[in-house]
């Protein structure tokens, strides 16, 4: 699934990262993002690991389109599961 | 259209009416392809083929990397797991069909194989395990890059890799020359472009006088993307152009790149339904070599050409399908034989297979003749 989730950098140690996705927190791996990762940034994470470190003008609106996906639960969406899933971790 | 799903519907509205204008003026059919189970998904979801122009016709191409992965490339996985070797891999390949035998298959014949969803929990696996794992380790260049991290990190002895990543630009190629394709433009995957960048499209442009718009994947996204998509063709100005700048950038992520080359080279081999890509797949390099199950394991595919082959597959039409030739309802099967409950063919199985993604939405994801 090529979405991948945006999350909300908690604490960095070494290569791996704490983050936030909408209340679930995750490990996820730095070394493929090609941007230094701080806590309080915003990553775009793909199967465990960043790909990108959001731009900080570019969070808003990024979000904006997964909580909208998110909102609309209706139990067998396929955009809204691949982001669930991706949130969980089960993909 | 359900309006309530645009921020923006009347943006949404100006954007369908400048395509209506720009193909009015064309003034004959025009196809393009995208090559993104995300965008067929957001595609159908948010009903834009109503809002196109009738004589715009947007095809998904072969943008799901599970259903591209070859029948023999399931094979393997099926004859390592009956050679007691533990396969660890992502949940959408279990139900994919190989020659006779899916992984699933392999499983209720009691093969040891373990559903992951990142390559790296393959490493904490083959740790807590006494005899070999394999890594069946499949996507396209933005998941292949994860894997590609994993190779290069701490790998247990135990651990080894078989690799189906595949490629995306050179099967672009491949479409392009087809001689019964009709596309006039590409829009490129934009989370796919965030590793190799929009500049990795340039020589594909200059090859094939062939327009490539990089997209992102809100509604309104994939509409401005496909009015500049047009516009090119309108023009006969066939050139690169990133839609998706907030994500992509020309160079790409570099770092990504590096690692991912590092490890794997493009070697030519099929697609599934579709051809022989040339440089399609991406193989671990001679200095990988040790890690590379195929180098590690004699697999002993004739072991399975025992059994007969499943009985509706000849009359699957996904590798059309995915070639942009036909679509889901041109196959006698969709829908009947096949349906994600029990796939015949793979676009029916994975979440960005075609198949699937109109089988939930409703078969004919044109709004207009629906209503």
């Amino acid at each position: 699934m090529c979405l991948g989730v945006p999350g909300r950098v908690i604490e960095v140690n070494g290569w791996t990262a704490t983050v936030d996705f909408w209340g679930v927190r995750k490990q996820v791996l730095l070394n493929i993002v090609d941007e230094p990762v701080a806590p309080g940034d915003y990553i775009l994470n793909h199967v465990g690991f960043a790909i990108r470190r959001i731009p900080p003008e570019s969070v808003a609106e990024t979000l904006a389109l997964y909580e909208s996906l998110l909102a609309d639960d209706d139990g067998d969406d396929l955009m809204t599961g691949d982001v669930r899933a991706e949130i969980r971790g089960t993909a | 259209m359900n309006e309530l799903q645009f921020r923006d519907p009347q943006l949404a509205r100006s954007m369908a009416a400048t395509l209506e204008r720009l193909t009015g003026e064309i003034g004959r059919r025009v196809a393009v392809m995208h090559v993104c189970g995300s965008h067929e998904q957001a595609i159908a979801k948010f009903g834009l083929r109503s809002l196109f122009p009738k004589s715009l016709e947007v095809i998904m191409g072969p943008g799901c990397p599970v259903c591209v992965t070859d029948t023999p490339e399931v094979d393997e996985g099926v004859v390592l797991a009956g050679q007691g070797v533990k396969i660890v891999t992502f949940g959408d390949m279990l139900r994919v069909p190989g020659t006779v035998k899916s992984l699933a298959d392999a499983q209720a014949g009691g093969g040891d194989i373990e559903v992951i969803y990142s390559p790296m929990q393959a490493v904490d696996i083959a740790r807590k395990t006494k005899g070999e794992v394999v890594l069946f380790a499949t996507g396209f260049e933005t998941t292949a890059v994860a894997t590609a991290a994993v190779i290069l990190g701490d790998l247990p002895a135990n651990l080894s890799v078989l690799s189906a990543h595949k490629y995306i630009p050179p099967v672009m190629e491949i479409v392009a020359e087809m001689p019964e394709s009709r596309i006039e433009g590409f829009l490129a995957a934009g989370h796919a472009a965030t590793i190799t960048g929009s500049d990795v499209f340039l020589p594909f442009v200059e090859r094939h006088k062939v327009p490539v718009v990089v997209a992102g994947f809100e509604p309104i996204d994939i509409l401005a993307a496909l009015v500049e998509l047009v516009e090119l063709i309108h023009a006969r100005t066939p050139r690169v152009v990133n839609m998706f700048p907030r994500c992509v950038t020309p160079a790409g992520n570099l770092a990504a790149q590096q690692q991912l080359f590092r490890v794997f080279r493009p070697v030519g081999g099929r697609w599934r339904g579709i051809a022989h890509v040339p440089n399609g797949n991406l193989r671990l390099r001679d200095e990988f070599a040790h890690v590379d199950a195929r180098k590690r394991f004699t697999i002993d595919l004739p072991s399975l050409w025992d059994y007969a082959p499943p009985q509706f597959a000849g009359q699957c039409i996904c590798g059309d399908i995915m070639a942009g030739i036909r679509n889901p309802n041109d196959c006698r099967l969709f829908q009947k034989e096949c349906v994600p409950e029990n796939p015949v063919g793979a676009c029916m199985v994975s979440n960005e297979g075609t198949c699937k993604i109109w089988h939930l939405y409703g078969g004919v994801p044109d709004l207009e003749e629906s209503a």
